[in-house]
């Protein structure tokens, strides 16, 4: 059974088409990246997935019922390109937050955020206030916080797009650690082409204008993955293969507007 | 960044909390050097430049004054510092109430907002009066009620604004948790208003002083601060409501300081614009 059934999912804000008859079927323990220039719709479409927005036309299924239900049953964790933590609230009461939204009990509480502290390599930070940590360590936080309770789905919106190169490719490390360790389904938007073949095992190309899916490229690297990984040749093809995607998806025209855009 | 800035080199406890205190002295050294200054210029200008001792007298008359009337002063004073604390406490609690329920239902917002704006332009001073007549001029209920009304503003504008403007990504994270409104006030809005309130209650802590001090000035006991004040001025006993001001000065620096002191308790969470 799949984790995200996307059927004929458009959505629209007032003119502007943002999604056009997306179809979109995600496996359980895919690792997805949603990439696009901007204005392709590839946030809208990783929010209708998370039920943050309602779609105009179309449903989508999550672990098999309508996404609201799977909101309310707390099915998926979020990570936005800002880490979002509560400024009053320290490291480890960040991570326990949805813990206690679910009513775990205290002691429940504390022993899954030492696990996940210890997932994210932030041992020892559990006391600290969010504005003493560095952008890349809040952003491990916030990772934590969306694991913290196990969900099926984690759903990622350029998590690591303020970051710097550096930092950003040990993020990738880690997060592909976390991934296989969790077991948890991903659906990771970027802008980074690099970064996606890098993550995914499969890569969705979308095209703006209307916002829609133009290829999807399957990244056959071996797992586990590791820094090797981006200097292999095949990284390469998959790469160009992936960038060509991306271009032809912008010279094509809409299927609903015909005018040359470029 | 007191708590992470010594990561090197740590200092004894003792020491540490030594080098903070001293730190914290010579923070205030401007201050006290411009009060210094300051008093010493008054002091001196006095008899410079022959003003009159019922437009200005010398700071040393108006402290000697204070000094030899000082229990029934600082007993003034805390008359009306406590209509000035109720005003105060029911007026900001009020407000606080007020802001909660608006920024639940934002419709009532809408309807209710402009008045609030509107009722804020009414000149209190002129109010009063007719607030004396309401309740009985020698009551504290009618002093009370002008500080109150005084504070109800301030604190209800910050307030809103606090529990508004959250991040749409904060609210966002916690649908996906599947929060209820009881949970998003609790977690999210409220401690995101905390610091936008102690704004509002420092700003309302000193207009309750002012606030229960006009009220006085239009009836009260002579054990009240501003009537004494008042009346001191009628008998041309300039030094002695000089020294009631001076009164007044020291319980609404002293309320605000406690305000002060409470915000830093409550926000230990927020980086400390003052280390």
């Amino acid at each position: 059974m799949s984790v995200v059934h996307v059927d004929q999912v458009t959505k629209r804000f007032g003119r502007l088409t943002a999604l056009q008859e997306i179809d979109l079927s995600i496996e359980e323990g895919e690792f997805i990246s949603l990439i696009g220039p901007s204005g392709c719709g590839k946030s809208t479409l990783l929010r209708v997935m998370g039920d943050l927005t309602d779609t105009t036309e179309g449903k989508v299924i999550v672990n098999g019922k309508p996404a609201r239900q799977a909101r309310i049953d707390r099915d998926y964790g979020i990570v936005f390109q800002d880490a979002t933590l509560y400024d009053w609230r320290t490291v480890s009461k960040n991570i326990s937050l949805p813990l206690e939204l679910a009513r775990w009990d205290r002691k429940r509480r504390a022993a899954r955020v030492q696990e996940m502290l210890e997932l994210v390599e932030l041992d020892g930070f559990q006391d600290n206030y969010p504005w003493q940590l560095s952008g890349g360590m809040q952003q491990r936080v916030s990772i934590a916080r969306a694991l913290s309770f196990d969900p099926a789905l984690l759903l990622m919106d350029e998590p690591f797009g303020a970051l710097d190169e550096m930092t950003r490719e040990r993020l990738n490390m880690e997060l592909l650690r976390i991934w296989e360790h969790s077991g948890s389904t991903v659906v990771f938007v970027t802008h980074s082409i690099a970064e996606a073949v890098f993550l995914s095992t499969r890569v969705v190309v979308m095209s703006p204008r209307p916002g829609r899916i133009s290829s999807v490229v399957q990244i056959d690297l071996p797992q586990p993955r590791t820094a090797a990984t981006r200097e292999e040749p095949r990284f390469f093809e998959l790469v160009t293969e992936v960038r060509e995607a991306l271009h032809r998806g912008a010279d094509e025209p809409g299927r609903e507007r015909t005018e040359a855009t470029a | 960044m007191s708590s992470t800035a010594p990561v090197a080199v740590q200092p004894a406890p003792g020491r540490a909390l030594g080098q903070l205190v001293g730190r914290r002295l010579r923070d205030w050294v401007p201050a006290v050097v411009v009060l210094v200054l300051a008093i010493a210029a008054w002091q001196a200008a006095i008899p410079l430049f022959h003003i009159h001792k019922f437009l200005l007298p010398q700071p040393s008359t108006i402290w000697d004054t204070f000094w030899s009337n000082r229990g029934e002063l600082l007993r003034a004073g805390w008359s009306t510092f406590e209509e000035a604390l109720g005003g105060f406490a029911i007026g900001s609690g009020l407000a606080i109430l007020v802001a909660l329920a608006l920024a639940r239902w934002r419709p009532l917002g809408r309807a209710f907002m402009p008045y609030a704006i509107a009722a804020n332009a009414v000149p209190i001073i002129a109010f009063a009066p007719i607030a004396n007549a309401w309740f009985s001029p020698f009551s504290k209920s009618s002093k009370i009620v002008i500080a109150a009304v005084l504070c109800f503003f301030p604190v209800l504008v910050n307030a809103l604004r606090g529990l508004t403007s959250v991040r749409p990504e904060s609210l966002e994270l916690m649908h996906s948790y599947a929060a209820g409104q009881i949970a998003i006030f609790r977690r999210v809005r409220i401690p995101n208003a905390l610091p936008f309130i102690f704004t509002g209650l420092k700003v309302s802590s000193v207009l309750a002083m002012i606030g229960a001090i006009v009220a006085e000035y239009f009836g009260g006991t002579l054990g009240d601060l501003g009537t004494l004040i008042r009346s001191q001025y009628q008998v041309f006993d300039y030094p002695d409501a000089w020294a009631g001001i001076l009164v007044a000065c020291l319980y609404g620096i002293g309320f605000y300081l406690a305000i002060a002191l409470a915000e830093r308790l409550t926000l230990r969470w927020q980086p400390s614009t003052f280390d």
